[in-house]
């Protein structure tokens, strides 16, 4: 049953019509309709709503604003690269192009709220006019008054204006340290299964009857609920499985009843898309390719973390292990490994009281280029020369984000990086170069 | 004149890094210019740039013809997909409606030969715009350091004009995505829309950041906009998973294209350029190795690799004269008639040619020292006799490859290159390897009929080679039958006797290696082989594959190595007293320990320089430190310093800490 909506203000048919375009949302629109109040009344500056992806936060907007024709401006947060894009988009939506051309190159904030009250002057705000701001917590990293000045927006441009925040961050982690105005604030809830049920269950097959098409959600939401609440991406595995699901309908094998059949032929499938597609291992593509042909004939499709081989030159290969090496073992049992005449240590002779926690669990630690190179030299069967394309490997290794550099671009002087490839990565390296690197690791020693 | 001093120092090093940094092709103009400057002048030498040219231009076409057809397949299933997207996009049905708009993406997997990839690339984005799209745009991870540069690039790149935006204003994403939406529809009916490109050369290198922003904009225009992605890949399909998180990836349908990997891509280059009679200019064993070592140990670029064989065939026509004759059969003959004097001269000197006419007879050995037009007849059948050789040379290599590239640990190696090595430096027949190769070819049959196809792969050659092998696979077939009743006859009686099936084979196997001792012989060995082939691996190392501390090492050690002034030359590794001041300091600092006392230092570069000035030792004044002296000595310590030599240190007051070992 459709929950009405009330609000003073507004015809009584459009607000039918926005109920029902808002399933399971009613009872978040009928608060921001009361926080909005009466078109011409002002309403509250700043209005900050929150809740995971895909719970409704942008439709709900998009629907209100649009269907009670109310002025407004959407703006994406990650378009904005510069305040400048923002201002003009503001601008545009609420006074057309005259005004955004009127912004002076690389505006400030002051430019705007000047053009903002001119052209107020001229037109007079109506009814309230609301500035949307998808993506907000991009704000944040924006001119550190922005976020305060906008907040207040009514108040420095004196007109009935009110700026919406959309975020999937709670309002805490925005609060500038300086303080500010604090809006009201409004959480959207994740949808729970019986709603989710009921919104997919609404774009059904145009062939196929009602409560067929919702029998086939109810097994999908039971294979999928437990790792994904995504409306969106829910409804997109909906979409790219339900050919499969009607496969046994279409040869005559069973009736569109007989759901416990059905379950069976789909369930194995559905598992199967949760490793792959879901993890997007497989595109949606050939997921849909790969159901038109037989399984057997295509064999086990490869997911893109199944390639992980690395073809590498050879010193390439010594001076990642070397790298490792400098990663995972401490500078001070290099003299164990490396020198010929060590003498007889024992693991026990170096062990540090905070050492005993394995340096694979703390992670890689930085090492200068200097003992990058001391080991590489130590390792590598061969003589080789310290020719400058040993050099550029190494540097071709940090563009290939297998070594990260540490220290900053501009310090020319001894430069440090972190080894940034797994255990198995590296195994799988040194067995092609015929190197026991376990033997030179100080955890496994 | 310190300016000057310090460029003689690193001018090698320069010189090095440049060809290293794949400016190889200005090097070539220039020599170019030089060739055509010669040509202006002489004849010989205008013959000369022409074969040159000829090898050249050769060179160059089957390049081009590899390249196509290498990236023949990938470039191909990459338009194919570009093409299925652009329609899958238009279809109205259910299940595209419901499902949520990807951006289509191929994830193109290159390998870690960066420097090759842009040649794949340049063709991609030609073919692309040939046949699929007008609108490609390819990115550079360097140029797109912030999403607004990236943004300008693809858009200028779309749009084809300069984008009039500096840093701190910038177009409005969604006006000219629109805009672009605009100047595309009207080119084609909506129901076609060309797709847009957008192609990330290097993926690994773009920041993350960016590139999860650019793609969550484009995501907001998918519905509008044709946008497709290509992302070139070096490591692996994983690092999109690392790079992006679930909340993006999930935007992208992506699919994955492998490409040939580099070794392959070697191996057809080689075999296409190296293993042909059709190239006159041929690589000795050592350069060779060189090229290859460079290319398995560093980089994996094929792309280096053939710079690194026109190099080559730079540096031979340069450096040998002779190299006139290094060209196609007809225009070598003519040339070998319009040899000079002196080019006939430098052929009496080749070591080559007097080991051949130390081979003929008294007289025989005077009418080639002494009648001109006699040597022109001989080195005329001589130049015949080295492209019959090679002739023979390619396909008796190929089938011994065939043959031994599946013996049990790879006696004469996997890789015919490796093969090829082996007969390049050394009498292959003599070889322990090939001994044992051909052991084990005596106990196992299989590959011979490998050989079979090969051979009959091969052209046309020496039908003396081809007819034997041909008339052997005839009898081969029918042997097959016989060999199973052999077995079962070996089964009841066992008797020690050869089978006719052994026979057989053992006649084979001593074919094949009456062949091989004919045709194999190193290259070495052949009279004027100096004219094709080329020798100096040290200069080709010393150019591709620079040492830029050894380098250093030698100009200051060693300052007339670069310097070339008469004064500086030594004996025995000493430097000279007139040596610049940075030599003296280093070569006295090579006397000191870790620690250096700045001041004993200081009175020793004292005395050095003094001695220069050629003031009298007994005098007063000798080894005084003067203000210049001071002053000129400070500079070299912190010229040092500047190069990694020395270190300011704490330890002690006065003194520098040394950052190398070894000393006099």
């Amino acid at each position: 049953m459709i929950a009405r909506l009330q609000q003073t203000g507004y015809e009584e048919d459009r607000l039918q019509r926005v109920a029902k375009l808002l399933p399971c949302r009613e009872l978040q629109a009928g608060t921001l309709l009361s926080i909005m109040g009466q078109p011409q009344q002002y309403s509250y500056p700043s209005v900050f709503i929150y809740g995971h992806r895909a719970s409704g936060k942008s439709h709900v907007m998009h629907i209100l604003l649009k269907e009670l024709e109310l002025p407004h401006a959407t703006v994406s947060c990650v378009e904005c690269v510069s305040v400048a894009l923002l201002f003009e988009q503001v601008l545009l939506s609420f006074f057309g192009c005259d005004a955004a051309s009127l912004l002076p190159r690389s505006p400030s904030l002051s430019d705007f709220v000047r053009i903002y009250r001119q052209q107020c002057l001229e037109m007079p705000a109506k009814q309230t006019r609301y500035v949307v701001m998808e993506k907000a917590e991009l704000l944040r990293d924006m001119d550190a008054n922005l976020l305060p000045a906008i907040l207040r927006l009514q108040e420095l441009v004196e007109d009935n204006v009110t700026v919406i925040f959309l975020s999937e961050i709670v309002w805490d982690k925005f609060r500038p340290n300086t303080g500010c105005f604090e809006p009201l604030l409004l959480h959207f809830p994740d949808y729970s299964k019986g709603e989710l049920q009921q919104i997919l269950s609404q774009d059904k097959h145009p062939s196929y009857s009602a409560e067929f098409y919702s029998s086939y959600i109810n097994i999908l939401l039971g294979v999928f609920y437990s790792v994904c609440r995504d409306l969106r991406e829910l409804r997109h595995l909906a979409a790219l499985n339900f050919s499969k699901f009607c496969e046994p309908l279409a040869e005559g094998k069973v009736k569109e009843s007989d759901t416990h059949k059905l379950w069976r032929n789909i369930e194995p499938h559905l598992k199967k898309a949760m490793q792959t597609v879901y993890l997007r291992e497989v595109s949606s593509l050939q997921w849909e390719q790969m159901q038109q042909v037989e399984e057997k004939e295509t064999g086990p499709l490869r997911g893109l973390s199944a390639h992980t081989h690395v073809e590498l030159p050879y010193y390439s290969k010594f001076l990642l292990i070397a790298a490792y090496l400098a990663s995972y073992n401490p500078a001070r049992t290099d003299k164990r490994f490396f020198l010929k005449h060590h003498g007889k240590i024992k693991k026990t002779n170096f062990l540090k009281k905070n050492e005993k926690t394995s340096n694979h669990l703390l992670g890689p630690k930085p090492f200068p280029l200097d003992r990058l190179l001391a080991i590489f030299y130590s390792v590598v069967d061969s003589r080789v020369a310290p020719t400058a394309s040993i050099f550029s490997q190494i540097s071709s290794l940090v563009t290939l984000q297998l070594l990260t550099q540490v220290s900053h671009d501009d310090q020319l002087d001894a430069p440090k990086y972190k080894c940034a490839v797994s255990m198995d990565f590296i195994c799988a390296i040194s067995r092609t170069v015929n190197f026991d690197i376990v033997k030179y690791l100080y955890d496994f020693l | 004149y310190l300016l000057l001093r310090k460029t003689g120092v690193t001018v090698e090093t320069v010189k090095q890094v440049a060809s290293k940094n794949f400016t190889l092709s200005e090097q070539k103009k220039k020599r170019k210019i030089l060739f055509k400057v010669l040509s202006a002048e002489v004849l010989p030498e205008l013959m000369h740039f022409n074969s040159n040219e000829g090898c050249d231009s050769f060179f160059h076409c089957c390049l081009k013809s590899l390249q196509d057809e290498l990236n023949r397949s990938i470039l191909d299933s990459l338009l194919d997909f570009t093409r299925k997207c652009s329609s899958t996009r238009q279809h109205g049905d259910w299940a595209s409606q419901m499902r949520a708009s990807e951006i289509p993406t191929a994830a193109l997997v290159l390998g870690v030969n960066v420097p090759d990839h842009d040649m794949t690339f340049q063709s991609l984005s030609e073919l692309l715009q040939q046949l699929v799209t007008p609108h490609v745009a390819s990115l550079q991870a360097k140029e797109c350091g912030a999403l607004k540069h990236l943004m300008k690039r693809v858009l200028e790149r779309l749009m084809g004009t300069t984008v009039t935006v500096d840093d701190d204003e910038e177009e409005e994403p969604e006006q000219t995505s629109t805009e672009t939406h605009k100047s595309i529809s009207p080119v084609k009916d909506e129901l076609q829309q060309p797709p847009v490109v957008v192609i990330f050369k290097d993926l690994e290198a773009f920041n993350h950041r960016v590139l999860q922003d650019f793609i969550l904009i484009c995501s907001r225009y998918i519905e509008r906009l044709p946008l497709m992605f290509i992302f070139g890949i070096a490591t692996s399909p994983s690092t999109i998973q690392n790079m992006l998180p679930h909340s993006v990836s999930s935007l992208l349908c992506i699919e994955l294209f492998q490409s040939l990997s580099c070794t392959q891509h070697l191996a057809t280059v080689i075999d296409k350029l190296v293993l042909t009679s059709h190239f006159p200019f041929k690589l000795n064993g050592k350069v060779m190795q060189v090229l290859i070592s460079i290319f398995l140990y560093h980089d994996f670029s094929v792309r280096n690799f053939i710079k690194g064989v026109q190099l080559a065939l730079l540096e031979h026509f340069h450096s040998q004269p002779l190299s006139v004759l290094c060209c196609k059969k007809k225009e070598a003959l003519a040339n070998v008639m319009e040899l000079s004097q002196r080019d006939l001269e430098r052929i009496r000197q080749l070591p080559s040619f007097r080991r051949y006419t130390e081979k003929q007879d008294a007289q025989e050995k005077v009418n080639l020292m002494t009648d001109d037009t006699h040597l022109k007849e001989v080195c005329r059948k001589l130049i015949k006799d080295l492209r019959k050789y090679h002739k023979n040379y390619y396909p008796v290599l190929r089938c011994l490859h065939t043959l031994t590239s599946s013996l049990p640990r790879y006696p004469l190696g996997k890789q015919i290159r490796e093969l090829h090595l082996i007969c390049l430096e050394k009498t292959v027949w003599e070889t322990e390897e090939y001994q044992s190769a051909m052991k084990l070819l005596r106990y196992n049959v299989c590959p011979c009929h490998g050989l079979v196809a090969s051979a009959e792969n091969a052209p046309p050659v020496d039908n003396s080679i081809t007819s034997p092998v041909k008339s052997l696979s005839q009898k081969k077939t029918d042997l097959f039958q016989l060999q199973k009743t052999l077995l079962e006859m070996n089964e009841t009686r066992r008797t020690k006797k050869l089978s006719p099936f052994e026979t057989v084979r053992n006649e084979a196997l001593e074919l094949i290696d009456g062949l091989v001792k004919s045709h194999l012989s190193p290259p070495e060995a052949q009279t004027l082989y100096e004219v094709c082939y080329y020798t100096s691996s040290a200069t080709v190392r010393r150019h591709l594959n620079a040492t830029p501390r050894t380098s250093i090492q030698a100009a200051l050690s060693n300052p007339y190595h670069y310097l070339q002034n008469e004064s500086l030359k030594t004996e025995d590794g000493s430097v000279s007293n007139a040596a610049p001041d940075i030599c003296i300091a280093y070569k006295l600092h090579l006397e000191c320990g870790r620690l250096i006392n700045l001041y004993d230092w200081l009175e020793a570069y004292a005395t050095v320089a003094s001695a220069a000035e050629g003031n009298d030792p007994d005098s007063d004044t000798f080894g005084k430190v003067d203000e210049v002296k001071h002053a000129r000595f400070i500079q070299a310590v912190s010229e040092l310093e500047f190069l990694g030599f020395i270190k300011s240190t704490k330890q002690k007051t006065d003194h520098v800490a040394r950052l190398t070992w070894g000393g006099c």
